[in-house]
């Protein structure tokens, strides 16, 4: 399994990066941790002529709160997510999710923004970010522009960044007090793509009243997907099983899959209301937990 | 000398002429060849020429050979390779270091575990060129001298393993999750050295390996 020929570039800063992709532009893959786009080299899947190894470039790796928001750099590693203090006290969601990627290996080197910019509904932190209302900051020649999450998975391993655009930071509004989050994903074992997965945020209000909810569906679909319906009848109801129980319906009506080796579609469907039901009662009992 | 030039410019550009139907052949040998073992010598001499030339709308028939310092087990050693080579090949093909084996060679089996800076990964998926400035440390860089290093002694002592193949990848990874603070309960061990795959089912053998071995001797690994 060898990849097809193509150049190394290894920019040592972020402007040196796009001036490499206004030269090659489709013809460039970026390289950040690799653990995606390697394998997809080595089966020939990808068949990029350049590469521009972005791991030189420093000051992409950081997990901060700033301006009301939770700030994450794209080169920061999933173990970094792991490790990190504010994620595991404030963001359950995002280390339950970052906790389900692959294996501990993988998770030394893969990247947050790498992750997201690959495209791939399979891979988890897309419906992560679509149930936290994130957004993207891509840095082309022109400086930075944000994506709202919902914008930026257009199809199939197609994301909204240009050719010219690197995915340098993932922004996260920061949650308001009693908010909690989950993620559930079915593996036929550990460290597989999921058959299919939910990632769930809720805020609630002293009574229990959810204030806001976020869905997001990983692989079911041919881009990751956001729980609009579901979460649009959750805001202003009382977070009980019967509600709960509702938007999982609905929930399970935006998904589809496709049959595959995972399983049949109907299966998998069934799954998305299951993993739907328990990821929202999750969340539920974290924000609940909050002060 | 020219090629180094290469390196500290941010791409490595192929702007000379040479024989194209050599290079034909030489990429059809690496296509054959299960590594790229065989292209070694022939890229070497090969190096001594040119690369070839090619217009800006023509994608390049084989990787500029790029020249790389590599930090394996304390020691510097310097290889010219083609940017596809992988770490795992070049340990195993390039710095005779094959105690570092090759399972999926597409990450989900975790024999190829070394550390890099100290942090397990898997090194059918990094490429040689990306561990540039890191510190490698293989299976054959744990032991010191004779003295085998806690975890080996914990393998050998529990019969953490039956034919062995997987035990190299699982001694590095067992390493690295110890050095994580990921080995405080057996869950946790099992949980964290899920990346490792022992088709010969020594996992029971292997997690009491890693809790002897961190009852004994956490401080020194």
């Amino acid at each position: 399994m060898i990849p097809k020929a193509f150049d190394y570039c290894r920019p040592k800063t972020l402007p040196e990066a796009i001036s490499l992709l206004q030269q090659h532009g489709d013809a460039a893959k970026i390289l950040s941790g690799g653990e995606s786009l390697i394998p997809m080299m080595k089966m020939r899947l990808a068949q990029p002529e350049y590469l521009i190894d972005i791991n030189q470039i420093s000051g992409l790796e950081y997990i901060k709160e700033e301006d009301g928001y939770l700030k994450i750099g794209a080169l920061t590693r999933e173990a970094d997510l792991e490790a990190s203090d504010l994620i595991r006290s404030k963001y359950p969601l995002i280390l339950d999710t970052a906790f389900s990627i692959a294996d501990p290996q993988v998770r030394n080197l893969a990247t947050v923004g790498g992750n997201l910019a690959h495209g791939d509904p399979a891979n988890d932190h897309p419906a992560t970010m679509l149930a936290l209302n994130a957004e993207v900051v891509a840095t082309g020649p022109n400086g930075e522009r944000s994506i709202p999450i919902k914008e930026f998975f257009v199809s199939l391993f197609t994301t909204a960044l240009q050719p010219n655009e690197i995915l340098t930071e993932i922004r996260i509004p920061a949650p308001p007090a009693k908010s909690g989050g989950a993620y559930f994903k079915l593996e036929r074992k550990v460290g597989d793509f999921a058959t299919v997965g939910v990632a769930a945020q809720v805020a609630v209000d002293a009574k229990g009243v959810c204030q806001q909810a976020g869905i997001g569906l990983t692989n079911a679909g041919g881009t990751p997907i956001k729980a609009e319906k579901a979460e649009e009848f959750l805001r202003g109801k009382p977070l009980d099983d019967g509600n709960i129980s509702q938007a999982a319906s609905l929930a399970a009506d935006d998904a589809h899959p496709s049959s595959d080796l995972r399983g049949p579609a109907e299966y998998k469907i069934s799954m998305v209301r299951e993993l739907t039901k328990r990821a929202l009662t999750k969340a539920v009992n974290r924000a609940s937990q909050e002060r | 000398m020219q090629r180094k030039d290469r390196l500290s410019a941010p791409c490595s550009t192929a702007s000379e002429e040479t024989g194209s139907s050599r290079r034909h052949f030489i990429s059809q040998l690496a296509a054959l060849s299960a590594g790229l073992s065989v292209v070694t010598p022939i890229s070497r001499g090969l190096s001594e020429t040119t690369p070839p030339a090619r217009g800006p709308d023509q994608a390049p028939e084989e990787g500029t050979l790029v020249d790389i310092a590599l930090q394996v087990n304390g020691t510097t050693r310097k290889l010219r390779v083609d940017p596809r080579v992988t770490l795992l090949d070049a340990l195993r093909e390039r710095l005779d270091l094959p105690g570092t084996k090759k399972g999926c060679d597409q990450g989900a089996c975790g024999a190829c575990t070394v550390l890099l800076d100290g942090n397990r990964v898997v090194s059918c998926l990094i490429l040689a060129v990306m561990a540039q400035g890191k510190e490698i440390t293989t299976i054959e860089g744990l032991a010191k001298g004779d003295q085998l290093h806690p975890v080996q002694a914990a393998f050998v002592t529990c019969d953490g393993f039956q034919c062995g193949y997987c035990t190299p990848g699982q001694i590095m990874s067992a390493v690295g999750c110890i050095r994580e603070g990921h080995a405080k309960s057996e869950a946790q061990i099992r949980e964290f050295m899920s990346g490792n795959i022992c088709r010969c089912g020594a996992y029971p053998n292997i997690v009491d390996a890693i809790k002897l071995a961190v009852a004994e001797g956490k401080e020194a690994i």
